[in-house]
Formats: C-alpha cells, sequence, structure tokens
C-alpha cells in the first residue's frame, strides 16, 4: 500500500470540512506560471504603492509581487540615513519646524497626453500636507513643496493630462488664516482648499493658486481628459459641516457634492488679477542635483481665489451619500462617484454637465456655488453594485472596475449600460484598486491589483499586528482570474503602475564624482584630511574598496562637533558603502557611488571610538574600518589623520580627474588645525 | 612594373591602414558574475581606454588587489610613437605605389609585416609585465603560483574573470591592408611564355 492512497481521501475530506471549494474556483490553475518571473529574469512592470503610514513609496514588480525598493519620501529612513544625513534634513522642514514623519496615501505618475510617461512619481503628505516628487532615473525624493491652509492633504496628489499641475484638496476644513477661535464656529470661520500646484519643471514646483472652498471635507481628486480635459473633480463630504461625532453628524444628508472646477477658466482669473495674494507660511524643499543637497525655502504668500470672483470656474454635482473616489473614464465622458454608503454606483456625464450649465439647471446653491440638478448631469447608475464601493479604475475595452470595501470585492461593469458583469471576492476589505494605466487615456490594463485593508488569516499570523496585503487579479478574459496574494509595507493606500520598459533603461547608474558639485566632495586620497575650525572638526573622507581615506584620527575632543563628509569615489554600478561610528546618536549613511554625505557627530565621552563600512562592499569590507580618538575638553592632543600605507600606494592609482572647481582644500591634510 | 590598376589598389590598401590610427588595434574583455555588464579595454594606438566610460578605473580598483600595477596611458611610450609609424607606414605605401616598383612594394609588405610582428610582440610583452610583476607586499589576494597575464588572443581564466582578447577593427583594417597589398605582388608577378 502507498501513502498516497492513504492521503488522498484524507485532503479531500478536509477541503470539504473547510468548505474551501470557494477558493479553489477562484485561483486558476496555471496562475503559479502566470506570476512566475524565473530567476534573473524581470518583471513587466513597475508598481508604486504608497506606503501609507509609513511615508514611503514602496516599488514591487508586477506580476511577481516582489519588493524591489522602499524610497523615504515624508519620513525619516536610518536604512540609508535620509532625514539624518545632514545633506537630506532640509527634505523634512516644514513652517511647523523639522517634521520626521507622515501618511503617504496616493502616488501619481507625471503624465503627457493622458498616458503615464515615467518622468517621475508624485505623492503626497496626509497629516502636514505636502507633496513630494520622486525621480524615476534615481528613485529618490528630489523635492517638496508644502501645502499651505491646509490640513489633510487628502485629495491630492492627482494630475492634470500634461502634468501642467498636481493638486492638493484637503480632508479637514480651517480657519484661513488658521487662528485661535472656538471650534463650535466651524459654520462660520472654517474653509477648505483646493490647491492646484504647477508641477511639470522639476525644482519648480509651488502653488499657482488656491480656491477657497466652504467648509467641508475634501476627499479625493481626479482631472478630466480628452473631452472633459481642462476640468479637475473633487468629491466631498461633511455637507452637514459637522465638527464633532462626524461618523453619525456627517452621514446625514442624502446627497453630498462632486465639485466640478473648470482649472483653465481658474487659470484667466488668476491671470485677470481676480486672486487676492494672501499671507501664507510654507516651505519649499529641494534636492540639488549637482551638490546632492536639499535646501529649504520659506514662502509667505498664495494667490486666493474665491469662488465668487471667478464665475464659471465651479459647480456643484450632487452625488449620494458621501462619496469617496471620483474617477473619470478613458475618453473623459463619465465620472464615477463611489458613494460609501449609496446603494448605486451614480455616473455623471461631462456633457450632459455641460449642457446643465449651458441651460442653467440649477438645483440652488451652496455658499453662492451652483448646484446642478442630479437628473440634468447623470448619465446612469449602477444597480445594486455591491456593499461600500470607494474607487473604480479602467481597462480601456469599455469596463469599469469598482472596490467594494464593506462586501469585500471588486466589481466589473460596463460603461454605458451600467450592468455588472462579473465580481471577484478579495480577502478582506478593500480600500483602493489599480489597474496599471488605469486613470490613463490608453490604458494597460492587464492586471488590476486589490489593495486589502485587513489579511486576518490570509498568512503565517506575525502577532496582533499583521500584514496587509495586495491581490494580483488578470483581467485579459470576460471574468476576472485570482492569480496571486503577495504582502504589502505600511499601509498601501493607492498605487499606479507602468511598463518596466518606459524606465528600466534609464537608470543613473552612478553619480559621475567629475561632476559632483558637493562643498567637500574628495575625489582622490590625496584631497583627504581633517580641518578644525572652532569646536568643529571637517573630516574629509574617501570611502573605496576596501578602506578609509584616513582611517586614523586623533585630536578630537569632547564637545566638539565632528562632521563627517564621507565620498564613495567608486564610478562603478552598485559598488555602495556605508558609514557608522561606536555610540554616535544617529543613524548611519550609505553612500551610492560618487557621492558624498555628511554625518553630524557630537561624541559625549573620551575614548577611542571604531568606524566602519556598514554595507558589504567587497571581499575585503570587513577590513574596512578605521579608529577615532577621543580626548577630554583642553587635552590638548594634535589634530591629525592618518591614511594607511597600503591606501597611500592606491593614491597612485586614484583616478585622474579633470576637477571642475575642485575646492581649494588640498593643504589641510595631516596635522594641521590646532586651536 | 605595376599597372596603373595595381598602383592604385596600392595606395587605397595603404590609406586604408589610416583607420588604424582611429579604431582600437586590440580589444580585452572581463567578464565576471558580479560583471554581467562586463568591463574593458580598448588598446588603440595612441591610448588605452575603458570601453564603459570608468571602465579602467574600475580595472585597475579591481587588479590592486592582487598587486597589479595600475594601467596608465601616459606611463607606456609607445603610445606615443606607434601614431608616427603607423603614418610612416601609410605614407611609404602611398610612395611605393606612386614609384610603381614591385620591388618596393615587396620591401614595403615586408617592414609592415616586421612591425606588425615587433607591435605584437610589445603588446605580448607589456601583458607578461602587468601579469606577473606584482607587488607581493600590497597584494590583498595571494595564490601561490598564480600569475594574471591577459591571453594575446582567446580566453583565460584569471581568478574570478575570464578575460577574452581579440583584435579590434583597427588590427582588421591593418590587416586588410596588408592582404591587399600582397595579393598585388602575387598577381603581378611576371608571367612565363607558354
Amino acid at each position: 500500500m502507498t501513502h498516497r492512497s492513504v492521503l488522498l481521501p484524507l485532503v479531500a475530506a478536509v477541503v470539504a470540512a473547510c468548505g474551501a471549494p470557494q477558493q479553489g474556483s477562484l485561483v486558476t490553475g496555471d496562475a503559479a506560471q502566470r506570476t512566475y518571473v524565473p530567476p534573473g529574469q524581470h518583471d513587466e512592470l513597475y508598481a508604486f504603492m504608497s506606503g501609507g503610514f509609513s511615508g514611503n513609496v514602496t516599488v514591487y514588480g508586477l506580476p511577481s509581487g516582489r519588493l524591489l525598493k522602499t524610497v523615504p519620501v515624508f519620513s525619516q529612513f536610518p536604512e540609508n540615513g535620509y532625514g539624518y544625513a545632514e545633506e537630506t534634513k532640509a527634505m523634512l522642514e516644514t513652517s511647523y519646524g523639522f517634521v520626521p514623519w507622515d501618511d503617504t496615501h496616493h502616488p501619481q505618475l507625471s503624465q503627457t497626453g493622458g498616458n503615464a510617461d515615467g518622468r517621475w512619481l508624485f505623492i503626497n503628505a496626509n497629516n502636514t500636507p505636502r507633496i513630494a516628487r520622486l525621480d524615476l532615473t534615481t528613485f529618490e525624493t528630489d523635492e517638496i513643496l508644502e501645502i499651505p491652509h491646509a490640513a489633510g492633504g487628502h485629495a491630492s496628489p492627482f494630475v492634470t493630462p500634461n502634468s501642467e499641475y498636481v493638486v492638493s484638496a484637503i480632508r479637514f476644513s480651517l480657519p484661513v488664516p488658521n487662528k485661535d477661535v472656538p471650534i463650535d464656529t466651524y459654520k462660520q470661520s472654517f474653509k477648505g482648499s483646493i490647491s492646484f500646484v504647477k508641477a511639470n519643471e522639476p525644482g519648480k514646483m509651488d502653488i499657482a493658486f488656491q480656491i477657497l472652498m466652504p467648509g467641508y471635507n475634501y476627499d479625493l481628486g481626479r482631472a478630466g481628459k480628452g473631452a472633459s480635459e481642462g476640468w479637475f473633480f473633487f468629491t466631498t463630504y461633511n455637507s452637514e459641516q459637522a465638527y464633532t461625532k462626524l461618523e453619525l453628524n456627517a452621514s446625514k444628508n442624502d446627497k453630498d457634492v462632486i465639485a466640478a472646477v473648470n482649472w483653465k477658466r481658474a487659470e484667466q482669473c488668476v491671470a485677470d488679477g481676480k486672486a487676492k495674494s494672501v499671507p501664507s507660511k510654507y516651505r519649499h524643499n529641494h534636492m540639488d542635483a549637482a551638490t546632492r543637497t536639499a535646501t529649504s525655502e520659506l514662502r509667505t504668500s498664495v494667490k486666493m481665489l474665491l469662488p465668487a470672483d471667478c464665475e464659471g470656474m465651479l459647480y456643484f454635482l450632487p452625488t449620494p451619500k458621501s462619496p469617496h473616489g471620483v474617477d473619470v473614464d478613458p475618453t473623459g465622458e463619465y465620472i464615477v462617484g463611489g458613494g460609501k454608503l449609496a446603494s448605486v454606483i451614480p455616473v455623471h456625464s461631462f456633457s450632459k454637465m455641460l449642457k446643465a450649465i449651458e441651460a442653467k439647471a440649477f438645483d440652488g446653491e451652496l455658499e453662492g456655488i451652483p448646484v446642478l440638478k442630479y437628473d440634468a448631469v447623470l448619465a446612469g447608475e449602477v444597480d445594486k453594485p455591491g456593499l461600500g464601493p470607494l474607487h473604480t479604475e479602467f481597462d480601456g475595452k469599455g469596463y469599469a472596475y469598482t472596490s467594494m470595501f464593506i462586501s469585500s470585492e471588486i466589481v466589473k461593469w460596463k460603461l454605458g449600460t451600467w450592468e455588472v458583469v462579473d465580481r471577484m471576492p478579495v480577502y478582506y476589505s478593500i480600500g483602493h484598486l489599480m489597474i496599471p494605466g488605469g486613470d490613463n487615456v490608453t490604458p494597460y490594463g492587464k492586471y488590476v491589483v486589490a489593495m486589502n485593508k485587513i489579511t486576518k488569516d490570509r498568512y503565517l499570523p506575525t502577532g496582533g499586528e499583521l500584514t496587509q496585503s495586495a491581490q494580483l487579479i488578470d483581467i485579459t478574459g470576460d471574468k476576472m482570474e485570482m492569480l496571486l496574494d503577495f504582502p504589502t509595507q505600511g499601509e498601501p493606500h493607492y498605487a499606479q503602475a507602468l511598463p518596466a520598459t518606459l524606465i528600466k533603461d534609464k537608470q543613473v547608474k552612478f553619480f559621475s564624482l567629475a561632476d559632483s558639485k558637493h562643498p567637500w566632495v574628495v575625489r582622490a586620497e590625496s584631497e583627504a584630511g581633517v580641518e578644525r575650525r572652532g569646536k568643529t572638526v571637517h573630516v574629509k573622507m574617501v570611502a573605496i574598496r576596501s578602506h578609509f581615506a584616513p582611517d586614523v584620527i586623533e585630536g578630537i575632543e569632547v564637545g566638539d562637533t565632528v562632521l563627517w563628509h564621507v565620498t564613495n569615489v567608486e564610478q562603478d554600478w552598485d559598488i555602495l558603502h556605508g558609514f557608522a561610528v561606536l555610540g554616535m546618536n544617529n543613524a548611519e549613511i550609505i553612500l551610492q557611488p560618487g557621492e558624498t554625505r555628511t554625518l553630524k557627530w557630537v561624541p559625549q565621552q573620551a575614548g577611542v571610538f571604531p568606524f566602519y563600512c556598514t554595507d558589504f562592499c567587497s571581499a575585503l569590507h570587513q577590513e574596512m574600518q578605521g579608529y577615532v580618538r577621543v580626548g577630554e575638553r583642553g587635552a590638548g592632543q594634535a589634530l591629525s589623520a592618518r591614511t594607511s600605507e597600503r591606501a597611500k600606494t592606491q593614491q597612485a592609482r586614484a583616478p585622474k580627474y579633470a576637477a571642475p572647481a575642485a575646492p581649494a582644500a588640498h593643504d589641510h591634510g595631516h596635522a594641521k588645525g590646532e586651536k | 612594373m605595376l599597372t596603373p590598376r595595381a598602383r592604385l589598389l596600392v595606395a587605397v590598401a595603404a590609406l586604408v591602414g589610416l583607420l588604424a590610427l582611429r579604431l582600437p588595434l586590440w580589444e580585452v574583455r572581463l567578464g565576471a558574475p558580479q560583471y554581467p555588464e562586463g568591463l574593458g579595454l580598448r588598446i588603440f594606438a595612441h591610448t588605452v581606454a575603458g570601453i564603459k566610460p570608468n571602465d579602467l578605473q574600475n580595472i585597475n580598483g579591481l587588479n590592486h588587489y592582487i598587486g597589479m600595477k595600475a594601467i596608465e596611458p601616459d606611463a607606456i611610450p609607445e603610445l606615443r610613437f606607434m601614431p608616427w609609424i603607423l603614418g610612416l607606414l601609410v605614407a611609404t605605401g602611398v610612395l611605393v605605389a606612386a614609384r610603381g616598383s614591385r620591388r618596393l612594394l615587396a620591401g614595403w609588405l615586408v617592414a609592415f609585416a616586421l612591425l606588425g610582428a615587433v607591435g605584437l610582440w610589445d603588446f605580448w610583452r607589456w601583458e607578461h609585465d602587468y601579469g606577473h610583476n606584482l607587488d607581493m607586499d600590497q597584494a590583498i589576494i595571494v595564490v601561490p603560483g598564480m600569475t594574471y597575464q591577459p591571453p594575446l588572443i582567446g580566453s583565460k581564466q584569471l581568478l574570478n574573470f575570464t578575460a577574452t582578447a581579440w583584435p579590434g577593427a583597427g588590427a582588421m583594417a591593418l590587416g586588410i591592408s596588408f592582404l591587399v597589398a600582397a595579393g598585388v605582388l602575387v598577381a603581378s608577378r611576371p608571367r612565363r611564355e607558354a
């Protein structure tokens, strides 16, 4: 008797007992093959997921679901020193001071002609509202703009079809300008705002204009495209203007509204001088490409448009029950509301909206803003779609896919007939869903990714806090096919994806030492050394396989501030070095090839402190170390720096660079700089 | 005497040799598990350069582990006078064509062949020097008995690297130049009356 014949009936019995047939029928037989990317081969797509409360962006390959990188954006990242290294600290400056954390929600790829173009990824900070730009040749955060008069930068950073603007509409209304008022004066004192941020020039993000809105909660937005290019749509809830117990008090009205903003009209009003300059405080932080050093600039004014001063700029479309998502189909004609408490999915028609505006088919106004008649703008309703519709993406073949939070499923329905054609259960409580290019004029399609808030029993349990997860579903056929579950970091609210071919050959492999304008760059070991300026000691240090130069430093005293300026002089892809000192109250720095980073160290006690390379760089990585000696205050040891004999002989090998703007710093090599 | 057509061919053959002033004479490529994209050197008449912008620097960086001298084009005297020798070869070839003498052509071909042989020997000598003349005090990786002379032509395993050497387009041009001129010499031999 073989074991198999005993086991088979047993397995069958267990499967039957668990009610697992549900799963068996969902996962297609060759799913493993369709998501398997063999060793050494590349994924078809890059997916950029928000890290939610991690403040990062995570980059995954699809269809494998493999995590490729975590890009720090709004949170300090000790893993590579972002927000700790002196060059990067300015990125996290705000008008509230240094903010070490935030909550990222919506990755948004830059677009040309309504399609993702692979230049940049934008992402919003929800808590202290900001928008960041990531460069997709370096996968680094290059620029962060704070949004003034804002709290809860949630409806952000959706982009116009040619990346003219990214937007930020706010979830929490505030007194504008913010001041100390009784909170029960909400209805009189609190206002919302929608910011249009100039986005199409790296390093030059700025608030083009803000629109002062009624004091509702603004939730999500999408730009019009195709037919509706020039318009922007935002959902609002809490038209009740409750400021306490919102879960009840903001859910009373039968309908809230979608705000339709004619941004071309707004541009015109700004150009005509109809915007007011309003004193503000917000910061613009930018990483300079040549110095690879961030600077932060305080800005003190924004142009603010009042809807009353710009007729034709703003209309409200009544939409059932606290709508969450608002999504525009690839043609630009249909505007889909996700009424999270509604029993239907309402779809507005852009062409009907224009006619209704023309015919002044108004149903009154809210704070002076015309409200269009529901029936005059409605294209149709998807009836009984499921419970808790949130977000909709499109496959470019005439179908829409809507996430259902409460009934935990994706519902596929047909544009125009509004009939539900397929359902796919997801595990569990889906928030956003993402089709590659699902917000584009020409969606890439092929997959939909469900981003689930709750996983319960889906993975090996890990205590009380479980992973959140994504599920990859094939949408090439009539029926959706479940392919893969994979865990995600933080809380991935939304994601966007693009074909890898758009960006994979444009990656910066190393930073050119010859082009570096960092004030403390050292291009050769002969330029390395130490220098005292009062109680600050600058160490100019080379990192190269497999040593630091200098690697023996003496003459530091307790009370000194030591600034380690370490340059990785390698000019080869993927040859990184790291740096850390015993007992330092700081994170390490990781140095990409050709990069200079500065780590601040304030030794608190006398002694000898080793430092070492923290990124396994070479066969002699374990030898890549050094010592720094710290005396008591006034010990009087001369400041000196030594380079090992081996390192000295390597100076002959040091590359000869025609170094433009080489700092005139060759003279502080050795034993210089006594007080 | 050579026919006008044969003289034209010799002149053209000589001038083809000019390509060797700009195109690489030899290529040495290095591959290793950690270098899927490869590293490589191109030896020109006037310099040695990496195939990718930083290859020379990166190869020197790796070679320091085995105590090998850095390859510094400025320190190789041959690279200063080789272009002049090639230029002289081309100029004399054109002169031979102008004179149209078979004997001169034969002499030019002999000089050409000798220069080629000396050039290859000199290249081998440099490779031998780099591969054997190691600074063992500074070598970090010491494999007893191991030397690191790259091949003149073909492939050779040097620790984790496979080194492959092959003539470059410049050497090909010189080869074509030589063969065409030699073909003219052979074709123009005096024929006995039948």
